[in-house]
Formats: structure tokens, C-alpha cells, sequence
């Protein structure tokens, strides 16, 4: 973290000053709204500014992606919040869109284009591994280095998108111990904030789903759960907390181990 | 003579109420809404010949995937003596194929390997069922006729192997004792061993025991022909098509439902042409089974039963009522009982006062779901558990407006101030004031 303010467009200033961004960062109501996501926000931005690359947000022309409605079965809301959006991002002429949540992702990714919406998608642990590879990003383990680093995959990156290699080779980047649960990759088991659980009580059962998963990532004595999913990121947080190993094992996201580990 | 039309009446008899049932099946299938599947022609091909024929997806459970593979391939193979058997039953000879001399002789006996694997298979196969207890044979959706479904096939195969080779012994015990009708057939590698178990038997005995086995073989075959439709087991041949037509798409896109775009998409375009039938207005999801399509219909009959979706599905593992197996069971229980409905009615279904939602599946399971797809995920032969479960969250919400209460709060948010949270929009980019 530097001292100097990262200034953040959003696209109506892009637009005021004529200028057009390489890609919109979009950010989602997580990442928008809630504490310990924006601190994932922030990192992804870090990341951007720190490889110059003009990006934009929408600020407050953003609205929910509709994700959660749709998954919740209100195809209505859904498709009102999807041609919302769709109205402005065409009306932005948007053609590319990094997003940190994979909700967003695969909802404006595979949903939009049914409903007028074409823009090519990317995770940012997508956009991170591409630096990289490209070798726009340098990266150093820093506090990472040698750390055992579990990832959890979360579900719309991966079995909805078959997203699995990104993130894993961006934290492998790290000189990271890279360690696996049994249960990964198209195997990996939700954290339990899927499909619009995120926002209602379990139904009865003897477990939450995120203890359960919580419990898989801790067997293995990580330094570092690494997720890419702010909604993840909550549940495995808190699963942490319930075994009271908060002092053991982190929960960070992909773009806050690059940025903290440069110092971004 | 008298036994050639006795075998010809049972063969024109099981095939004609096999055929009689399969187009049944095919009605019910056909219960569901139409949608059109009929692009990308060759990756369908490839996911039936990897999945159903190849079986690809099993593998990731190997030691289940070995032993489904002994029983799959003997199955297959052991068909090919099933053909010799027919010739045989309708003009009374015995071993006709034997004319392929030394080819013959090796087929005999890699068939007698090929059943003595699927024996040991469903031996397996049962053990893990009834004494190992594996856990996703034990859940409640399998107390009952499920059980026995899956136990029935086994001991049947069980059976059918055994007369095989039973049939074989005393077959090689004729040969030994030089009766004209019986050829030698090369070296029996498992029935030899039970040779010395009936040479004590006189020539006529021998010839009542051969023929015995003979029937009895042949005869399973078209009971167990004639009980698949009526079985789990009709995936052997359901795996092809549902493989076929399997959706192709990444699995974390949901349909759109083009019904909800005419009403919506005016409001954002007012020269909107509508997509669907304005006159004809088809309810929003899913109530009862002729309101899924018959993709979700056929997916229903395929399933075998397996549980692996519901051995993945994280709300199951954590103890809560939803289990995808049980959503495609009641599918096609459901199915089955319109189906009889029409079958009493002339073949028009009178309401009965009962839906796949309500009487089968409860709003419970339904509200409990992840939508993370691991149950579509595991199924060996693409069965997709989750597209039901969204069709009757569409129907809940949509036409009942029945969803948990918190969830309605979600949705009034997401109304109001376009997050899921009660957070002010002129808020949502406050986060940009402190980036450093």
C-alpha cells in the first residue's frame, strides 16, 4: 500500500475527458458495499494502476447483475437488472469487462448475450495470470513466499465456467506451497453462499455447508485459504472464526496476494 | 419342431411388450414441453460415444468405474452368444455358430471369462450395497422399491451367469461322452471347473440339465429385457440419447426464459417483437411434469439410481433434506403416474389434484439448493438435477410468489436500491475515496 491516492474513473468521467477506457472494472455489490470485500476492490485496483492499465468503473450507474435473482428463480428482476445494465454498458459502447466476482462474471459473461448484452468477460484471476504471463506484472512471493496456500474453488469460476488454472497459477507465482483439498478443481465443494443462499437462513440439517468446507481447507493447515469470490471469501472467513483459528489461517483473496505481496 | 415355435412365441412375445412399453416410455417422455435440440451434430456424437459408450466420467470413481466396466463389457460382449442362442432357439440346432471353428472356439471362452467378470462385478456390486453399506446407497429416497429394483437386477445377473456356465459344464460333460449333437468347442476356462460336478449325471439327464440352463438363460434375457422399462436399469440404454442430448453449454448459464423477455424487453425497446405465443401464455417454471420439457423427462427415466449427484450435493452432505437423486426419481414417479392416468383415461390426463411439487418434492429441497452444480457435475451420463430445481424456484416465486421470506427481502432490495443489501446506491462507489 503506497501513500499516494489512486484516483478511480468511472465512465461518465472517461467520458467527460473524451477519453476511452481498455477495459470496465466491474466491481459488483460486494465488492461495492461490503467491508471486507472492498478491500478486495481496492486490490484489484492497486493491480490495474500498477500496470497502467485505463480501466473505468461505472459507479453508480452499476446495479446488481441480477445473479442473485436469477438463481433465487425471479427470472423477472433478473431480466429487469440484466437490460438495465445492458442499457448502460451499450450505451458506454463497452467491449471488455474484468470483474472479481465470479457471480457477475458468469452471469453478464453467458446471460447477457440472450438479452442484447456482448462483451468479452474476464475474471480477474484471469486478467492477473495474463499479466503475468505477458510479463507486465512482475511478481515476488514477499510475505507469501514458501507459505502453504490452499486454494477453494469457487463455483460459477469453476464448474460454471471451467475456470481452474488462473488463480492457481497466479498464487503459485508466489513461490507459494500450493496444496489441495480433496474436493477441487470440478470436484470442489461450494462454500455454501451459492444460489441465493447467501442471503437466507439453512434449512435444517446436522452442518452450515461453509463449516464443512471450512473444516476440508483447515485439515490441511494452510497459512492461507485463497479464494476469488467475495461471497467465498465470507463464508470461509467465518467458518475460520468457528474454529477459532483466525490466528493460524487467513482468508485472502487471489488479487490481495499479488497486491500485498509487492506492495501494490 | 415343438420347441422352435415355442422359442419363436416367446421371442415374438417379449419383443412385442417391450416394444409395446418402450413406446409408453417414449409417450411419457413426450408429456414434457417440446425444445428443440438438434445443433452441434458431431460434439453431441462425441459425448455419447465418451460418456455412454466410453463411459469417461465414471473413471473419477475407480474402483466403482472397474467393476462397472467387467459387467458393462460382458454385458455388451456376452450379447454376441445371445445372437447364437436366437439362431439356435428358432431352427433347433445347437451351437450353430460353431462353423467359425477355432474363432468360435476363443469366442466361447472369452465369454466365459467375460461372465465370470460380470459375476464377480455384480458380486461387488451387491456387497457394497447390502454389506458394506456405502453411504449413498442408504438414503431415505432408496428405502423400498429401489432397493429391490437394484437388488433384483443383481441377483438376476447373478443368475443368468450361472446358468451361462452351468449350461457350458454340462455341455463339455455331452462332449466328453461323444453325443453327435454336442461339437467340442475348444477349452472352457471357467466352466471346466465345473465339469466333474455333473459327470456322474446319465446322457439324458446331462441333455435335461444343458437344455435347462439353455431356457433358463434365454428366458431371463427376455424377462430382463421386459423388466427394464419398468427398472433403474433402463439407463443401458438411455445413457445413449440423454448423452446425445445433453446440454452443451457451460454449466453455469441458466436458460432465459424467452416468456419473461416479452414482458421485460418492452419496457427497455418498445419496437420489442414478442418470441413467444401472446394468445397462448405457458405458466412461468415448473409446477408438474408437463411443465418441464422432455429433456428433464428423459433425463428422469436415465437415472440409475447411482447417488453420486447426491453423495456431491453440499446441502445433502450437510444433513438437509435436498438430495438430486430424489428430485429425478420423484420426476419420474410422477411422470409415471400421469402416464398411467392417460393410460385409464384414452390417453387424456383427468387432473388428479396432484403435482411433482407439493406431492413429490417439497419447497424445502427446493430453497435448499446451491445451484453449484456438483450434482450435474458427477452424473456419470450428464442428468441435470439443477435445471428441475430452478424450473420450480421460477414457479415459486414467479406465479405463487411463495419464496422464504428473507429472499423476498433480497428481491425488494435488489428493486429498490439495486443490491441485494439495503444500501443506498449513491453509495455504491464511496469505496473509491480511499484507494492508496
Amino acid at each position: 500500500m503506497s501513500n499516494t491516492v489512486i484516483k478511480v474513473l468511472t465512465m461518465s468521467d472517461m467520458i467527460a475527458k473524451g477519453e476511452t477506457p481498455e477495459i470496465l472494472f466491474w466491481v459488483g455489490c460486494s465488492g461495492s458495499f461490503d467491508d471486507r470485500a472492498k478491500k478486495i476492490t481496492k486490490a484489484i485496483v492497486r493491480i490495474l494502476n500498477h500496470v497502467n492499465i485505463k480501466f473505468a468503473i461505472l459507479g453508480t450507474e452499476e446495479g446488481c447483475s441480477g445473479d442473485p435473482a436469477k438463481r433465487a428463480g425471479n427470472e423477472f428482476l433478473f431480466q429487469m437488472q440484466a437490460m438495465q445494465n445492458i442499457s448502460i454498458l451499450n450505451g458506454y459502447e463497452i467491449k471488455k469487462i474484468v470483474t472479481g466476482c465470479p457471480h457477475c462474471f458468469n452471469t453478464i459473461k453467458n446471460e447477457y448475450p440472450a438479452l442484447g448484452g456482448n462483451y468479452e468477460v474476464i475474471h480477474h484471476t484471469q486478467l492477473v495470470q495474463e499479466l503475468i504471463d505477458q510479463g507486465k506484472l512482475k511478481v515476488q512471493g514477499g510475505e507469501f513466499k514458501g507459505k502453504k496456500i490452499v486454494f477453494h474453488d469457487p463455483c460459477y469460476l469453476g464448474r460454471g465456467n471451467n475456470v481452474y488454472e488462473a488463480p492457481r497459477k497466479v498464487i503459485e507465482s508466489l513461490d507459494t506451497e500450493l496444496v489441495e483439498m480433496k474436493r477441487s478443481r470440478s470436484k470442489g465443494l461450494c462454500c455454501g453462499a451459492g444460489g441465493a443462499q447467501m442471503f437466507k437462513e439453512a434449512e435444517n440439517g446436522n452442518k452450515e455447508v461453509n463449516i464443512e468446507r471450512t473444516e476440508e481447507a483447515l485439515k490441511l493447515n494452510p497459512d492461507v485459504i485463497a479464494v476469488a469470490c467475495p461471497f467465498c471469501n465470507t463464508m470461509m472467513t467465518d467458518g475460520v472464526k468457528h474454529f477459532n483459528k483466525e490466528g493460524q489461517t487467513k482468508v485472502l483473496d487471489v488479487a490481495e496476494l499479488i497486491a500485498n505481496a509487492n506492495d501494490l | 419342431m415343438i420347441s422352435s415355435i415355442v422359442f419363436c412365441i416367446l421371442l415374438i412375445g417379449a419383443s412385442t411388450f417391450f416394444y409395446l412399453n418402450i413406446k409408453k416410455i417414449r409417450r411419457n417422455i413426450f408429456i414434457g414441453k417440446n425444445i428443440d435440440i438438434h445443433d452441434k451434430k458431431s460434439e453431441r456424437i462425441k459425448s455419447m460415444i465418451l460418456l455412454a459408450l466410453g463411459q469417461r466420467k465414471m473413471f473419477s470413481r475407480p474402483a466403482s468405474a472397474a467393476m462397472h466396466i467387467l459387467v458393462y463389457v460382458g454385458f455388451v460382449l456376452i450379447n454376441i452368444e445371445v445372437i447364437e442362442m436366437f439362431v439356435d432357439g428358432i431352427f433347433n440346432t445347437h451351437r450353430s455358430f460353431h462353423v467359425l471353428g477355432k474363432f468360435y472356439n476363443f469366442l466361447i471362452g472369452f465369454f466365459e471369462i467375460l461372465a465370470l467378470g460380470v459375476f464377480i462385478g455384480v458380486v461387488v456390486f451387491w456387497l457394497r450395497r447390502n454389506v458394506l453399506k456405502i453411504k449413498r446407497f442408504m438414503n431415505a429416497e432408496l428405502n423400498g422399491w429401489p432397493k429391490l429394483d437394484a437388488n433384483t437386477i443383481l441377483i438376476a445377473e447373478m443368475f443368468l451367469m450361472t446358468a451361462l456356465i452351468l449350461m457350458n459344464a454340462a455341455d463339455q460333460n455331452l462332449q466328453l461322452k461323444h453325443h453327435p449333437n454336442y461339437h467340442s468347442a475348444g477349452s472352457f476356462p471357467v466352466s471346466q471347473f465345473f465339469v466333474p460336478m455333473l459327470s456322474s449325471f446319465s446322457l439324458s439327464n446331462l441333455i435335461l440339465i444343458e437344455r435347462f440352463f439353455w431356457w433358463f438363460h434365454i428366458i431371463g434375457i427376455f424377462a430382463f429385457l421386459n423388466y427394464l422399462p419398468f427398472s433403474k436399469h433402463l439407463h443401458i440404454l438411455l445413457a445413449f440419447p440423454n448423452t446425445y442430448f445433453s446440454n452443451l453449454k457451460l454449466k453455469g448459464e441458466f436458460t432465459t426464459l424467452d416468456s419473461v423477455t416479452d414482458v421485460v424487453a418492452p419496457n427497455f425497446n418498445p419496437s420489442y417483437e414478442p418470441k413467444t405465443d401472446q394468445n397462448n401464455p405457458l405458466r412461468f417454471g415448473v409446477k408438474d411434469v408437463k411443465d418441464l420439457n422432455w429433456k428433464n423427462l428423459l433425463d428422469a427415466y436415465t437415472c440409475t439410481e447411482c447417488g453420486r449427484c447426491t453423495s456431491a450435493c453440499p446441502q445433502n452432505i450437510t444433513g438437509k433434506k435436498l438430495s438430486p437423486r430424489k428430485i429425478m426419481m420423484d420426476t419420474r414417479d410422477r411422470m409415471v403416474e400421469v402416464g398411467k392416468n392417460m393410460d385409464a383415461n384414452k390417453g387424456i390426463f383427468i387432473d388428479d389434484g396432484k403435482s411433482l411439487l407439493g406431492d413429490y418434492i417439497k419447497t424445502e429441497e427446493i430453497w435448499a439448493c446451491n445451484t453449484c452444480n456438483a450434482c450435474v457435475e458427477e452424473c456419470p451420463i450428464n442428468i441435470d438435477p439443477l435445471a428441475i430445481i430452478i424450473e420450480i424456484r421460477r414457479y415459486l416465486v414467479m406465479e405463487e410468489s411463495q419464496s422464504p421470506t428473507e429472499l423476498n427481502g433480497m428481491f425488494s432490495n435488489i428493486e429498490n436500491n439495486s443490491a441485494p443489501w439495503q444500501f443506498a446506491q449513491a453509495d455504491r462507489a464511496n469505496w473509491i475515496n480511499d484507494v492508496n
